[in-house]
C-alpha cells in the first residue's frame, strides 16, 4: 500500500494511505508510523480519504500507532473517514476513543 | 423411528419422570428429623436434575453438519503452534505436519519457552518462529492467550488455524474447515481433539466422545459450539473485532477508575493542607479542577484519545510550575510507602487492582498532601489511551481466564458471530500419560471454567441468545457437581453406620419413583451417544470430586480476593515408579469408609437393628459408589501407554 507524508506548516505529519487499510497492509502503517517518529515529528495525522476499506486490523493498526505516537509525547489523530470507515469505528465502538476530524488541516487546530 | 426422534422421546419421558420425581422427593418424602443430611442430599438430587435436563436440553439438537462446500479460492491461512515447554522434537514433529497441510498457508510456531535451539530447527525447516518481544518483559504474560495474541499483531493470514504443539494435523485439516466461512458470520470452527496415545481402556478418562460428539454438536445446534483451544480455525476479522471493542471497554472503564481515584486523593490530601502550604494548595486545586473537567468532557461525549491528551497538558503544566518542590524527597517518600512504579520489577498482574490497592493504603495511612500529590500526578499521567501496563493494547483471545477459549467464543457469540462444530478428527494429539498430569489438567479446565462464571456469567451476557446463554452456563452448572458427590458418598455411609435415613418413605414407592428416571436417564446418555461407552467419563465426573471443589473454592478467592490460582504442582515426570496415592487420598478414605460400612450395615441387618429393603438399597448405592471410585486405582497404578512414551505438558 502506497503512503505519503508531508508536513504542514505547524509541523504535524499527515499521513496519506492510498487503497485497503486491511490486514494484509496494517503493517506498513506501523513501519511508517515509527520512522517517522523517529524523526522526531510526535504530531501525526492519518487521512483517511483515500482509504476505499478499514478492517479491523486496519483499526488495530491505528490503535498500535496512537500507543507509540502517545509514548513519545505526541499524537495520533485521523481525518477525512468515509462512510465505510466511520461505520467500522462506531462498529467497535472506537469512535469513543478516536475522534474523526474533518480534514488533516483541522485536527490540531484547537491547541 | 429415527435415532433423534427416539432421543427426544426420551428426554421428554425423562423430564417429566425427574420433576415428578424431584416434586415428590421435596413435598413427600423428606426425613426432617435427620434435616442436616436430608435438606442437603435433595438439593444434591436437584441439582442433579438440573444437570440432566441441560444435558438433555444439549443433545435435543446434536446433528451431524452436512459436509461443506470447498473453500473459496485464495483464502490466506496462518497456522500456528503454541509451545511453552514441551519437548523439541514433539514441536518438529508437529510443525512438519502443519508444513504439509495441503491448503495454501504460512506456518509458525510460537515459542513462549523462547527457546534457541527450537528457532533453528524451525527455522531451518522453512517454517516462521514467534516469541515474545522486548515489550512483554515486565508486563502481564497472559500465557497462551498472550502467546497467540502476539503473533495475531505479527502476522496477517485472513484465518487462523490453532494447534497445541502435540496436535498432529492431517493433510486436508484446511479443505475440510475452511469451506464453512463462506458464510461471512462465521468466526469459528472447532474440530475434535483424539489422542493417539489413549488405549480403549483409556484408565485416565481422557478420551471425550461425550463432548467432541453430541455435546458440541448440540451446542452446535443452539449456536453455540465452542472454541477449545486448539484444532480450530478462526477468522481474524472476528478476532480483532472483538480485540478492539474489548480494548474500549476495558479503557473507558479503567479511565474511569483512575479519575476517581485521582478526585478521591486529591480531596483527602486538601483536608491536610495547613495555612503555609500555599503553592500546594494551587496545584491541588488545580489537579482536581482538570480531573474534573475531564470528566465533564468525557460524560459530554468526547472521545477518550481527546480527553486524556489535554489531561496530559494540563498535567505537563501544573507539573512545570511545581519545581520548586523537592522532588527527591518525594521520590524517596514513595518509594518508602511503595507505590513507585518504574522501580518494581515485580510489576505484573493485575496493574489496576494493584494500583488501587496501593492507593487505598495511601489514603489509610499517615500521608503528607506532598506525596498526594506526586502519586496522582503519576497516576494522571500514566492514564492513557495505550494501555501502557500491557504489552499490547489489543488482546483478542481473551486474558480474564486461564482457560482463554471459552472466554474468547463467549464474546464471540455475544458479538454475533456464529461457530461451527466440525465433526472429523484432523489432528491426532498426546493425552496426559499419568495420573498427576491429568489431574492438573483437569484442575486447570475447572478453574478457568469457573472463573468466566464468575467474571463474565454468561446469564447476563446481552449479546448471546437465551439458548446460548444456557449452553455457555450448563457446562459451568456440570462442575458443582463435587459438592453434590459429597453428599451422594455420605448419605449411604450414614444410614449402613448410624441407621440415619434421609428420605423417610415407602422404599418400593422409592424404587417406582426413581428408577424410571434413572433408566430414562441412562438410555438418553446411550442415544446421544450411538452407543459409546461413556461410563468412564461418568466415574471421572464423581471420582475426580475433590478436584471440581477445590477448583469452585480456589476461582472463588481468585476473583473475589485476588488470590493467586496456586495449588501443588503434580511432577511432570514422576521422581520414582512408586504409584502416588496420596493424589487420590480423599477418594480412599471414602473408598475405604464404603467398604467398613458394608460390614457394619449387614452386621446392623443380622442383629435387627435395620430393616431388609433400606438395606438392600443403601448397599447397592454403595457397591454403585465403590464402582465410581474404583476408576482410580488402575489410573494411579498406569504407567503410560506404549503407544507414546513421549509426556505431554498439556495446554499450559
Amino acid at each position: 500500500m502506497e503512503i505519503t507524508k508531508r508536513v504542514t506548516a505547524d509541523g504535524v505529519a499527515v499521513l496519506l494511505p492510498v487503497g485497503k487499510l486491511n490486514m494484509v497492509h496494517a503493517h506498513r502503517l506501523r513501519e511508517v508510523v515509527d520512522s517517522v517518529l523517529a524523526d522526531g515529528q510526535n504530531r501525526i495525522v492519518v487521512d483517511l480519504s483515500s482509504v476505499d476499506f478499514l478492517d479491523s486490523s486496519g483499526l488495530g493498526a491505528l490503535i498500535g500507532c496512537l500507543k507509540a505516537a502517545r509514548q513519545a509525547n505526541g499524537d495520533l489523530r485521523i481525518a477525512a473517514a468515509t462512510e465505510q470507515v466511520k461505520l467500522v469505528l462506531q462498529l467497535t465502538n472506537l469512535d469513543r476513543v478516536l475522534t474523526p476530524y474533518a480534514s488533516a488541516e483541522s485536527a490540531y487546530v484547537i491547541e | 423411528m429415527s435415532r433423534l426422534t427416539a432421543l427426544r422421546f426420551t428426554i421428554v419421558l425423562s423430564a417429566i419422570l425427574g420433576t415428578s420425581y424431584i416434586t415428590w422427593r421435596w413435598l413427600f418424602s423428606l426425613n426432617m428429623k435427620a434435616w442436616w443430611i436430608a435438606v442437603p442430599l435433595v438439593i444434591c438430587e436437584t441439582y442433579s436434575i438440573i444437570d440432566a435436563l441441560f444435558f438433555s436440553m444439549t443433545v435435543w439438537r446434536a446433528k451431524a453438519r452436512p459436509t461443506p462446500l470447498a473453500p473459496p479460492e485464495g483464502l490466506t491461512v496462518d497456522v500456528f503452534i503454541t509451545t511453552y515447554n514441551e519437548p523439541i522434537d514433539l514441536v518438529i514433529n508437529t510443525a512438519i505436519a502443519a508444513k504439509n497441510i495441503r491448503h495454501s498457508h504460512s506456518t509458525w510456531v510460537l515459542d513462549d519457552g523462547g527457546r534457541e535451539e527450537l528457532r533453528l530447527q524451525v527455522e531451518a525447516l522453512g517454517i516462521g518462529y514467534i516469541s515474545r518481544g522486548a515489550e512483554w518483559r515486565n508486563r502481564p504474560r497472559h500465557a497462551k492467550a498472550g502467546n497467540v495474541n502476539n503473533a495475531l499483531m505479527l502476522t496477517s493470514g485472513e484465518f487462523i488455524l490453532i494447534l497445541d504443539a502435540d496436535q498432529v494435523p492431517m493433510p486436508e485439516i484446511l479443505d475440510h474447515t475452511l469451506g464453512y466461512f463462506r458464510d461471512a458470520g462465521v468466526a469459528l470452527v472447532q474440530t475434535p481433539q483424539e489422542f493417539g496415545n489413549v488405549s480403549i481402556a483409556d484408565p485416565l478418562g481422557s478420551a471425550a466422545p461425550l463432548f467432541y460428539g453430541p455435546i458440541q454438536q448440540g451446542k452446535d445446534g443452539w449456536g453455540a459450539a465452542y472454541f477449545c483451544g486448539s484444532n480450530a480455525v478462526l477468522r481474524r476479522e472476528a478476532l480483532m473485532q472483538l480485540g478492539i471493542k474489548r480494548y474500549v471497554i476495558e479503557l473507558a472503564a479503567a479511565i474511569d477508575r483512575s479519575l476517581n481515584q485521582s478526585e478521591k486523593i486529591v480531596k483527602k490530601a486538601k483536608k491536610q493542607l495547613t495555612a503555609t502550604d500555599e503553592e500546594l494548595k494551587r496545584a491541588l486545586d488545580q489537579i482536581l479542577e482538570s480531573v474534573r473537567e475531564t470528566k465533564e468532557n468525557v460524560r459530554q461525549g468526547m472521545t477518550l484519545g481527546e480527553s486524556t491528551y489535554i489531561l496530559h497538558d494540563r498535567i505537563a503544566k501544573i507539573s512545570q510550575e511545581l519545581i520548586s518542590i523537592d522532588v527527591a524527597q518525594i521520590k524517596h517518600d514513595l518509594t518508602e510507602i511503595g507505590i513507585n512504579q518504574s522501580d518494581d520489577a515485580n510489576w505484573a498482574a493485575e496493574w489496576l487492582d494493584s494500583l488501587e490497592d496501593s492507593l487505598d493504603q495511601l489514603s489509610s495511612q499517615e500521608f503528607s498532601p506532598l506525596t498526594a500529590l506526586e502519586s496522582v500526578m503519576e497516576l494522571l499521567t500514566s492514564l492513557d489511551v495505550d494501555r501502557s501496563h500491557e504489552a499490547i493494547p489489543i488482546m483478542p483471545i481473551s486474558t480474564i481466564s486461564i482457560t482463554e477459549d471459552m472466554a474468547t467464543s463467549m464474546r464471540l457469540h455475544g458479538m454475533k458471530w456464529k461457530s461451527v462444530y466440525h465433526h472429523e478428527i484432523l489432528a491426532i494429539g498426546l493425552a496426559p500419560e499419568d495420573i498427576g498430569s491429568m489431574l492438573t489438567q483437569r484442575l486447570r479446565w475447572a478453574q478457568g471454567t469457573m472463573q468466566v462464571f464468575l467474571k463474565e456469567n454468561p446469564l447476563l451476557q446481552k449479546g448471546m441468545s437465551w439458548p446460548q446463554r444456557l449452553m455457555y452456563f450448563s457446562t459451568m452448572w456440570s462442575y458443582f457437581s463435587g459438592f453434590a458427590a459429597l453428599f451422594y458418598f455420605a448419605a449411604p455411609i450414614i444410614f449402613l453406620c448410624f441407621g440415619i435415613l434421609p428420605v423417610s418413605t415407602d422404599p418400593l414407592e422409592f424404587f417406582l419413583r426413581f428408577i424410571p428416571f434413572m433408566l430414562a436417564n441412562q438410555l438418553i446418555f446411550i442415544l446421544a451417544s450411538r452407543g459409546i461407552s461413556t461410563w468412564r467419563g461418568q466415574q471421572y465426573s464423581y471420582a475426580l470430586f475433590p478436584v471440581w471443589i477445590k477448583a469452585s473454592f480456589t476461582s472463588f478467592a481468585n476473583v473475589y480476593f485476588n488470590r493467586p490460582m496456586t495449588f501443588v504442582v503434580t511432577p511432570k515426570t514422576r521422581s520414582d515408579n512408586s504409584p502416588n496415592w496420596r493424589l487420590v487420598r480423599p477418594q480412599l478414605i471414602f473408598m475405604a469408609a464404603f467398604v467398613i460400612s458394608l460390614f457394619v450395615g449387614i452386621a446392623r441387618y443380622a442383629t435387627g437393628r435395620a430393616p431388609l429393603l433400606a438395606t438392600v438399597i443403601n448397599v447397592m448405592w454403595v457397591i454403585f459408589d465403590l464402582s465410581l471410585l474404583r476408576v482410580l486405582i488402575p489410573a494411579v497404578l498406569y504407567r503410560g501407554s506404549d503407544i507414546q512414551r513421549e509426556e505431554k505438558d498439556g495446554d499450559y
